[in-house]
């Protein structure tokens, strides 16, 4: 059956695809912009009174340079950063997860004394914290503060997520368990071999919550380093995009004015190295974090 | 619960009992030493007193800050801020969706979807770097703004006027996209039959956006908004600390910013503690202030 539409329906939906084709491009505009300037040429970028940049500048005398992306990729801070990095997603994400799904399998026991205790003092945490200082202090007193544990243990295991893991164990029917256990199957046995597998979907949407927000995330570093080495890539960042202090990362060495003549080359092109990993592996993973948003819905 | 239950209890679940250890060690460590830390608070902390023998002042901090010119200003700041993202940020994502939701070509639906969650995965460094280079000096907003005559060439930031706003259109641009993603499953649960019965009625599209639609997301838009207002005087304290400048300090400055100034750099631990802790207990307030006025007139409650 086909509904006939009438003349303000039809204005409707033309207008509506209009508003959607200039959000998308609102979404994009400061990427493109970011991504064209980071290839064109430096003088004209100066001298461009348009705005943002939806082409990249070059003509007959300047040229399209990579110039900026030579530097970035050769530079040791952004290098370190980004492996540092990538130790702490890493070395995070396994911690994290084996944490949560253990905790999850804990509180997702039946027939338990204790277990709902431990939920509860699980979810008073959500509503109330210590806060930032003591936390500090507390991680001051451990020794920690400064060193790669900081950065793995902090925001290692959150509730919301052991709340998910529980929440799909509890699906998994419970004679599948009990049957495991006639056979002698021990607590372990039963959450690798069993609930684990299972519970696959879940598992891999917590570990790529916690691996983006891990990877965006900086004031943790912020707090706790000081050892420049251990910078994670988004400190290195903050350097060089906001506070501008950029010319400490990048020793331009050949000439004394050539910092503040690349400067904005070596942001642009520090911005796409950094984010292009992220929005080369969104597309494919994001139809996970939808999941994740709806299994959390479910919660609330 | 008598002793034989207790160990019958233990017999039967003590490897699960043993399972649970480093979870709850976990907890115990980061979250609930630093709550038993929030004396330092009452203390005047000094790093050779530590916990124990640094000297215990009592509400002096809260008195202090009470009194200070920093309460207002900071109550003012982080409230502001929070209020103005709930009502441009909580509302533009269900509009988002309800567009979506219109849309018939699915392709395109798709394209438009994914594009929209692209900025939600951009770090909050690059997108205020990003913000700091278009409102800088020569920056491509600044030039945009200039043109029309809106603004003078210089660096926008460090003016007074503009950090609300590029806080509250910032996050827009970063969730708006993410944000639909629950309406639109909270709309496609809708039931059908709802809007035949409508449509056999004679209500035309915006009575049934209105009577049907609205209705249906109704409890998800609701615990989405308690969730909000539970953390209404907990604005992002990482991206203002990228994006405030001493110039705009006094429109820009909130508790969590406060706290991590005078705090982490400033090393007054007892002094920001007491911030803190006033700010958690605000914000705890407003929760359960939340949750029992939905309760009461719309059933809807997170606990």
């Amino acid at each position: 059956m086909k509904i006939k539409e009438s003349p303000s329906r039809i204005v409707f939906r033309v207008i509506n695809v209009i508003i959607m084709i200039v959000l998308a491009f609102a979404c994009l505009a400061p990427l493109l912009h970011v991504f064209f300037a980071s290839i064109s040429d430096p003088i004209l970028l100066t001298q461009f009174q348009g705005g943002i940049v939806l082409w990249p500048l070059y003509d007959a005398t300047h040229h399209i340079t990579a110039k900026g992306y030579t530097f970035v990729l050769t530079n040791p801070s952004l290098i370190r950063g980004y492996a540092n990095t990538f130790y702490y997603v890493v070395t995070g994400c396994i911690l994290s997860v084996l944490l949560c799904s253990l905790g999850g399998y804990c509180v997702s026991r039946r027939n338990t004394m204790w277990m709902k205790y431990l939920t509860l003092m699980m979810t008073f945490t959500m509503f109330f914290g210590g806060g930032m200082i003591p936390t500090y202090m507390v991680n001051k007193y451990l020794g920690i503060v400064n060193t790669r544990w900081v950065m793995v243990l902090m925001g290692l295991v959150s509730v919301f997520n052991i709340i998910i893991v529980r929440t799909a164990f509890q699906a998994i029917p419970a004679s599948l368990e009990e049957s495991a256990q006639l056979d002698g199957a021990g607590h372990m046995t039963i959450l690798f071999k069993i609930t684990f597998p299972l519970a696959k979907a879940t598992i891999a949407v917590i570990t790529l919550f916690y691996a983006v927000g891990k990877w965006n995330e900086y004031l943790t570093a912020a707090i706790y380093l000081t050892e420049r080495k251990l910078y994670p890539l988004q400190l290195i960042l903050r350097e060089i995009l906001v506070n501008d202090s950029g010319q400490s990362v990048f020793n331009v060495e050949d000439q004394a004015s050539s910092y503040s003549q690349f400067k904005k080359l070596l942001q642009y092109s520090t911005v796409i190295f950094a984010t292009l990993p992220i929005l080369c592996v969104y597309p494919f993973v994001q139809k996970y974090f939808v999941k994740g948003v709806m299994i959390g819905s479910i919660k609330g | 619960m008598n002793k034989q239950t207790i160990r019958k209890d233990w017999i039967h679940n003590r490897s699960v009992y043993l399972l649970a250890i480093p979870i709850f060690l976990y907890f115990i460590i980061w979250s609930y030493l630093p709550m038993v830390g929030v004396v330092l608070a009452f203390e005047d902390y000094t790093p050779r007193g530590g916990f124990i023998f640094s000297q215990w002042v009592g509400v002096q901090n809260f008195t202090d800050f009470f009194s200070s010119y920093y309460l207002w200003r900071l109550l003012r700041n982080t409230l502001l801020l929070s209020i103005l993202n709930l009502i441009i940020n909580f509302p533009a994502p269900i509009i988002l969706a309800l567009l979506l939701n219109e849309l018939q070509n699915e392709v395109f639906k798709k394209v438009i979807q994914t594009i929209s969650y692209m900025p939600f995965f951009v770090s909050t460094v690059v997108i205020c770097g990003i913000i700091v280079d278009f409102m800088g000096y020569d920056g491509a907003i600044t030039k945009i703004l200039v043109k029309m005559g809106l603004a003078e060439n210089k660096d926008l930031l460090t003016l007074k006027g503009y950090f609300r706003p590029v806080y509250v259109l910032s996050s827009t641009w970063q969730g708006i996209g993410y944000g639909s993603i629950i309406y639109l499953a909270a709309l496609s649960g809708v039931d059908q039959e709802l809007y035949e019965a409508a449509r056999i009625d004679g209500a035309n599209r915006w009575q049934q956006t209105w009577h049907v639609t609205l209705p249906g997301i109704a409890p998800t838009v609701i615990i989405m908004l308690i969730m909000q207002i539970g953390s209404l005087l907990s604005s992002s304290t990482d991206k203002i600390i990228l994006l405030y400048r001493t110039q705009t300090y006094e429109v820009a400055d909130t508790i969590g910013t406060f706290v991590y100034r005078r705090g982490i750099q400033g090393g007054e631990y007892g002094y920001s503690t007491a911030v803190g802790l006033f700010n958690s207990f605000v914000n705890l307030m407003l929760l359960f202030t939340a949750n029992s006025l939905s309760r009461k007139y719309s059933e809807t409650s997170l606990f």
